[in-house]
């Protein structure tokens, strides 16, 4: 079943957009639905699904906005989440920025797009590049009627035709976020390698392209030796462009891309890595007015690979007085805002450790209640070029167009630090 | 350009301004004003009575003029329905436009008029267009149906749209079939009739459009396969494989609504490997759900909650997973923390309990204290693990954080609770901890654990007494421990102190209480152990039953039905769809014709706020109380011996958790046939009650007035039926409360005392506040009056079904136990609050369902208006309007009153309608308890009259 209404909110929940699809909610709903997400909070029992008298709200909060949905009956609450998100990636699109501001400036386009979107609250059609071929802003108004394109409604439903360009290039970036957690005793809990394959076409027409990876699964359906480059992919996501019929098939990843930039495909794999970047945090306690902490960080990758902007947040006491700091690379600072020190490293080559000590003191009266709970986890962001830690590797990727052009593919390898946390002692 | 300066006009005269601007011949002023309007339309004010210049602008070549003047009629043609006929040519052209654009958005904004008059000519156009050769417009006026359906079901059927809107399951496009599929399955379920049913023919067509629709659309028909039911195992095989690719895709909703499909088709699969294959396969999409955004992860965490209480093997390596990350948002972490208790096992249970152990030293306080109970929840259902749980525990005590220990404490008393006897050596290191306790739940799980261990315990009557300090401001929960630990201590160390002790407890509870389940609690052990205290050694300390950790795990036949929900709100909430959706229609004529004469205010206004999200899932055992409603209180009559000779031991429960302490259904039992006020020390056993009445315990409710009274008492009982009482009473409403107004006539030659009284169960949950009837003794041949004061308990409320009288059960020293039916008059739960306003009416009216909607001949002729009124509101029901109808005689009242049912109130509405030509009225009255209109029917002879 479907949705009722969306509504678009400040912070103070005064609506700026209200598009009633179903008659059956008041327009009152968003006076309740900010009482309720207040009283909520109060009591920290928020969730982005709220029930009160008979209507369900759905929400996201973005920038200084809430995005809405309001049902009464039992509706996908999934793929409202993912349509809201969606939604604001549309705005995002025709907007640049989507924030109040961008809002009421645009107003008129934001309902011709909510009328577009969803209708009689199931979602329509959230594509933004194919909803700005025929809702345009009034830069772009055209003399000519306009006419819904093809691909609203076609099996491809993500392109046009008739797209042209001189020069036919594909970029290709395989991005991998590693996602690490370690306990307080230095045990690794958990790690897993989160990656993507993020595309840009410049492609002309309808180019049908074949992508092809070194996927152990299809190595060995082929019998192939794999030679210990392959590598296995725990789940694979992929853009709707791409055949997943075929896939389930014969691995063979086939499709007709978008143009412009889109996600292909997000793959997952939770193999235990050694930690690329090792932190260890040891705090000593002379007093209480001197407290150290000596802090090791230890890159443990090939020496060719060198990881850049490294950054290492070390949570400190929220009352830490004048701390003081001395590394043996790169700069370290205070930053009370975060309560913690921020260490960057420009550099940092493969196989290498570098120190930093910092000194500081606690108020000498303790405050009332002995400040419970524990500190927050060091926290390292970096990132490592041509270097992927699960050692995917795009073999080809071939594009074929009817006109026959040649089209040239760029592909490029790096990997981040997602969440990666070490717990504090 | 920036549009927000639309906004900037706050002006007087501004309305005035726009309507020159729209009839302006400019056509760039027009299109301002326009949007001037819209933007007024947005921030809420009422802009309605620029209507018919609005509407003037349509007919226009100007796509987004046209769109703007589309978006104003949609959210004002309700408020102007003759009017909004102008229009109506315009969207018939439109819906000839060359344009399939404007032909698709002539339509889908005609679905979206909600106006019966427009409705009509609308059929002709969706007609066409779902016929058009353009797919965009087939697509929307598939959807079209299913809005036209919501308006006016017999025009669609009728009109033979559902056979067109099933041949478009066939149809070339996948988008079309996508939304005929959503059409087809609102109208499915919203009918209750059997309009789609998924056959192999249109199944095949279904998956064919799946591989090519967008990401929506595969939701859709995902939605609609989650209802099919398979033939046989090849059957589900093969949906399974034609869906599991989509396992693989990027949009999380189409993944859950996949997940969903197999799920169901899983049971029907006999291939023991395959299905292992398949749950193999579901594994890691499911994982990587938790990569998604917080709002999606909670759904899916919530969904991922119910696959593993069904198959706990899918994600049974997966625990690590998870493992809450530091940022993670509050509301997610607490579903982690669900599905790790879940997941947990001996393998992995050191990992959990680090973790646990971790997030027990976090900030959030709710957040340690539930991960302080996951330890404990772990240790009660993993028995090798038990140990280190309680370690962990300990551990986690040395802290000496305050919450954290009391949080401790409780859980480890669950530990006793189901290891008997196994970990007491603790016990010396909780009592270290006596001091900082100062939550009930902590406290009288201590207090249980020291009189259950008292033996153990060297001390534990000056732990107790500790606690007898205080005894008179303790809570409830604490009190009724602290009555039960003494007993206990006093069995088994008989000494001098514990006697002390018992005595005091058990006086201070008898006497000083107003709570009647500690008095009472109090008397049945005082009962117990002056008459047999051997007797009371089996039950008080009687071998306890062992408990379990399934206190958040759902019902089979419930969790099936959640299964089949997955990505739906239901699967999001846990609870049955019914539970939470109010279905609510606009189209309610006649409160509808009574908007525009009486009030200004426009607008729907949704159902008011007597709705409630219905507590936890009571499942089929709401249903089966209704057989033991005459049972219940039957059983009082049954003279049972109240000497507690080998009861089946029901021991007293220690806390309030699982297993259940015996229901209130006993309580009239216990009270009637137990106990004696009189006494202070254990009285002899009470007279049996006599064989009163037991021939027809629920006579007629007698009707008699009570002439010798004069009063407006009626009479109850007879002499003859009371064995020489008679009584006379009635449920009133004095000073804002409910109250029951007894007249005794005592027609015996002795006196009679101890007079006490019950209710059996009724809608209105009415109980007296207090058992005892104060009205003395009675002497020969004289009588008495009481007004006993009444409150409204949940447990007393009995199903909507149940006959609307009420039962009642008095009893006296003398004489035993009589019952009689009274009736239950509706003002008595009347409150004075009860007035609404116009709009507020008219919005709730149509905002209710249909269904809820009785009505009702009444053969009364109502009285002169000002004394209806008056009687009305004496009664706290409020005359809001009065209307003449045009054209006829007839004349309608519109009354509202508010009635105290429990949990929440009830707005009632009611209409209604009589003619001075002709004799009796109509009556119509809408709430969201139906249930409640014979009440309201019952009492308004008196009222209108």
């Amino acid at each position: 079943m479907a949705a009722s209404a969306v509504f678009i909110l400040d912070l103070k929940g005064r609506p700026i957009l209200i598009r009633d699809y179903r008659g059956d909610v008041s327009t009152k709903s968003a006076e309740r639905f900010i009482t309720k997400v207040n009283e909520l909070e109060e009591t920290g029992k928020v969730s982005p699904i709220i029930y009160d008298e008979g209507v369900t709200y759905i929400y996201i909060q973005y920038s200084n906005l809430y995005l809405l949905t309001v049902a009464r009956n039992n509706i996908n609450s999934a793929a409202i989440l993912l349509f809201l998100h969606k939604l604001r990636e549309v705005f995002s699109h025709y907007f640049r920025e989507l924030e109040e501001e961008s809002l009421r400036d645009n107003f008129v386009i934001a309902y011709e797009l909510l009328d577009e979107v969803m209708d009689f609250g199931y979602p329509q059609f959230t594509e933004a590049k194919i909803l700005s071929e025929y809702i345009k802003t009034d830069a772009y108004k055209m003399e000519v009627q306009a006419r819904p394109p093809m691909a609203v409604t076609n099996a491809v439903s993500w392109r046009s035709e008739g797209i042209r360009y001189k020069k036919n290039e594909v970029f290709l970036d395989v991005v991998e976020s590693v996602n690490l957690l370690v306990n307080s005793n230095g045990t690794v809990v958990r790690s897993e390698v989160v990656g993507a394959l993020k595309m840009r076409t410049f492609l002309s027409g309808m180019p049908e392209c074949k992508l092809g990876l070194n996927d152990k699964v299809l190595f060995e359906a082929q019998g192939r030796s794999a030679k210990g480059k392959a590598v296995e992919l725990e789940d694979m996501k992929f853009h709707q462009c791409v055949r997943l019929a075929r896939f389930e098939n014969d691995r063979t990843i086939s499709f007709i891309p978008p143009d412009g930039a889109f996600d292909l495909m997000n793959y997952r794999l939770s193999q235990n890595v050694k930690p690329l970047i090792w932190v260890e945090c040891t705090v000593e306690k002379h007093s209480r007015s001197r407290t150290e902490y000596l802090v090791k960080a230890r890159s443990q990758f090939k020496e060719r690979s060198s990881a850049t902007n490294v950054e290492i947040l070390l949570p400190l006491p929220s009352d830490a007085i004048t701390p003081t700091v001395r590394c043996s690379q790169g700069s370290a600072v205070y930053a009370p805002e975060k309560e913690a020190l921020l260490w960057k490293i420009k550099n940092f080559p493969g196989g290498r450790e570098f120190m930093l000590r910092c000194k500081f003191g606690l108020p000498s009266v303790e405050a009332e209640e002995e400040t419970q709970g524990r500190m927050p986890p060091v926290r390292v962001a970096f990132e490592i070029p041509y270097f992927t830690v699960s050692g995917i590797q795009v073999r080809y990727l071939k594009v074929i167009e009817k006109s026959g052009y040649q089209a040239l593919p760029w592909v490029r390898y790096i990997s981040t630090a997602g969440e990666y946390e070490i717990r504090m002692a | 350009m920036s549009d927000s300066k639309y906004f900037a006009t706050t002006k007087k005269g501004e309305i005035h301004e726009f309507k020159e601007d729209l009839r302006s011949l400019d056509r760039s002023k027009k299109k301002e004003a326009v949007k001037k309007v819209i933007a007024a339309m947005t921030v809420g004010k009422d802009v309605s009575m620029l209507f018919p210049d609005v509407v003037n602008c349509m007919q226009t070549d100007d796509l987004e003029l046209k769109k703007l003047v589309y978006l104003y009629l949609i959210n004002y043609a309700k408020t102007q329905p003759d009017l909004a006929i102008m229009g109506v040519n315009t969207f018939v052209k439109d819906s000839q436009d060359p344009n399939p654009l404007i032909r698709a958005l002539a339509v889908r904004t005609m679905g979206c008029i909600r106006v019966d008059k427009i409705t009509e000519y609308l059929c002709d156009p969706l007609q066409r267009c779902l016929k058009d050769d353009d797919p965009y417009v087939r697509k929307t006026a598939a959807v079209c149906v299913a809005k036209l359906y919501d308006i006016n079901s017999e025009l669609v059927e009728d009109r033979g749209f559902l056979d067109i809107l099933k041949d478009l399951l066939a149809d070339s496009n996948p988008m079309v079939v996508a939304n005929a599929v959503a059409a087809l399955s609102e109208i499915h379920e919203v009918s209750g009739k059997d309009v789609f049913q998924i056959t192999s023919n249109s199944l095949f067509k279904l998956l064919r459009a799946l591989n090519e629709c967008t990401e929506w659309g595969q939701v859709f028909i995902l939605d609609s396969l989650a209802a099919y039911q398979a033939k046989d195992s090849k059957d589900a095989e093969s949906i399974v494989e034609r869906v599991s690719p989509r396992l693989q895709h990027a949009n999380c909703a189409v993944v859950l609504s996949a997940v969903k499909v197999i799920m169901k088709q899983l049971d029907l699969i006999q291939d023991d490997a395959l299905v292992r294959q398949l749950q193999k396969k579901m594994a890691p999409p499911l994982v990587t759900l938790l990569s998604a955004e917080p709002e999606i992860q909670y759904v899916a965490l919530r969904n991922i909650n119910l696959i593993v209480q069904k198959a706990p093997q899918i994600l049974s390596h997966e625990v690590k997973v998870f493992f809450c990350k530091y940022n993670d948002p509050i509301y997610v972490k607490m579903e982690k923390l669900e599905i790790m208790i879940r997941l947990a096992s001996d393998k992995n249970i050191d990992q959990v309990l680090l973790e646990f152990k971790e997030y027990a030293t976090e900030v959030d306080v709710d957040f340690v204290r539930r991960a302080v109970r996951a330890i404990g929840r772990c240790a009660v259902s993993i028995e090798k693990a038990a140990e280190r749980c309680i370690n962990v525990l300990l551990e986690l005590i040395q802290t000496k954080v305050n919450y954290v220990v009391q949080e401790a404490i409780i859980v480890i008393k669950d530990i006793f609770r189901r290891y008997p006897n196994r970990y007491e050596s603790i016990i010396a290191t909780l009592c270290e901890n006596l001091d900082t306790l100062d939550e009930p739940e902590a406290k009288a799980s201590m207090i249980w654990i020291i009189g259950e261990y008292a033996e153990r315990i060297d001390n534990a009557d000056e732990l107790l007494e500790q606690f007898l300090e205080t005894f008179p401001e303790e809570t409830a929960l604490v009190q009724l421990q602290l009555v039960t630990a003494a007993v206990k201590l006093f069995l088994k160390k008989p000494t001098e102190k514990p006697q002390q002790m018992i005595q005091l407890v058990l006086t201070y509870a008898t006497q000083e209480t107003d709570n009647p389940d500690l008095r009472d609690r109090a008397y049945i052990y005082w009962r117990l152990l002056s008459t047999d205290p051997d007797a009371a050694k089996e039950v008080v300390l009687a071998e306890k039953p062992v408990i379990m950790d399934n206190t958040t795990s759902l019902e089979p036949s419930l969790l099936t039905l959640l299964l089949g929900q997955l990505g739906n709100l239901a699967s999001v909430y846990h609870k049955p769809p019914e539970a939470f959706v109010t279905r609510s229609r606009m189209a309610v004529q006649r409160a509808e014709d009574l908007a525009p004469a009486s009030f200004e205010e426009e607008g729907p206004i949704s159902a008011g706020a007597s709705e409630a999200m219905p507590g936890p899932v009571a499942g089929p055992e709401v249903q089966s109380h209704q057989p033991d409603l005459l049972g219940d209180l039957l059983d009082v009559g049954e003279p049972t011996p109240p000497a507690p000779v080998a009861p089946t031991p029901t021991p007293p429960q220690p806390t309030a958790r699982p297993p259940a302490p015996p229901t209130s259904n006993g309580n009239l039992q216990e009270l009637l046939g137990g106990l004696d006020i009189n006494a202070g020390a254990p009285p002899p056993a009470p007279v049996a009650p006599q064989q009163a009445g037991q021939a027809d315990p629920f006579g007629s409710p007698a009707v008699r007035q009570d002439q010798a009274g004069g009063s407006s008492l009626r009479q109850l009982l007879t002499a003859d039926r009371g064995k020489g009482l008679s009584i006379f009473g009635t449920v009133a409403r004095v000073g804002g409360q409910p109250v029951y107004q007894l007249r005794f006539q005592n027609e015996t030659a002795q006196p009679l005392d101890g007079f006490m009284i019950q209710f059996n169960k009724n809608t209105f949950g009415l109980a007296p506040a207090n058992q005892a009837v104060n009205v003395g003794v009675i002497g020969p041949r004289s009588s008495g009056s009481a007004s006993v004061p009444l409150v409204q308990n949940p447990a007393m409320v009995s199903p909507a079904q149940a006959p609307p009288t009420l039962q009642v059960a008095i009893r006296n020293n003398q004489l035993g136990v009589a019952y009689f039916n009274d009736s239950l008059p509706l003002p008595a739960i009347l409150v004075e609050d009860g007035k609404i306003e116009g709009s507020v009416f008219v919005g709730s009216w149509k905002s209710l369902p249909e269904a809820n909607e009785v009505t009702q001949q009444l053969p009364i002729n109502i009285g002169s208006l000002e004394s209806v009124r008056a009687r009305l509101a004496a009664a706290n029901l409020f005359v809001m309007a009065h209307k003449q109808v045009a054209q006829t005689n007839e004349e309608v009242l519109y009354i509202t009153g508010k009635a105290a049912t429990v949990d929440t109130p009830t707005q009632l509405l009611l209409e209604v309608r009589y003619s001075k030509a002709i004799p009796g009225i109509k009556a119509f009255t809408k709430s969201t308890r139906p249930d409640l209109a014979p009440f309201v029917f019952e009492a308004l002879p008196a009222l209108l009259t």
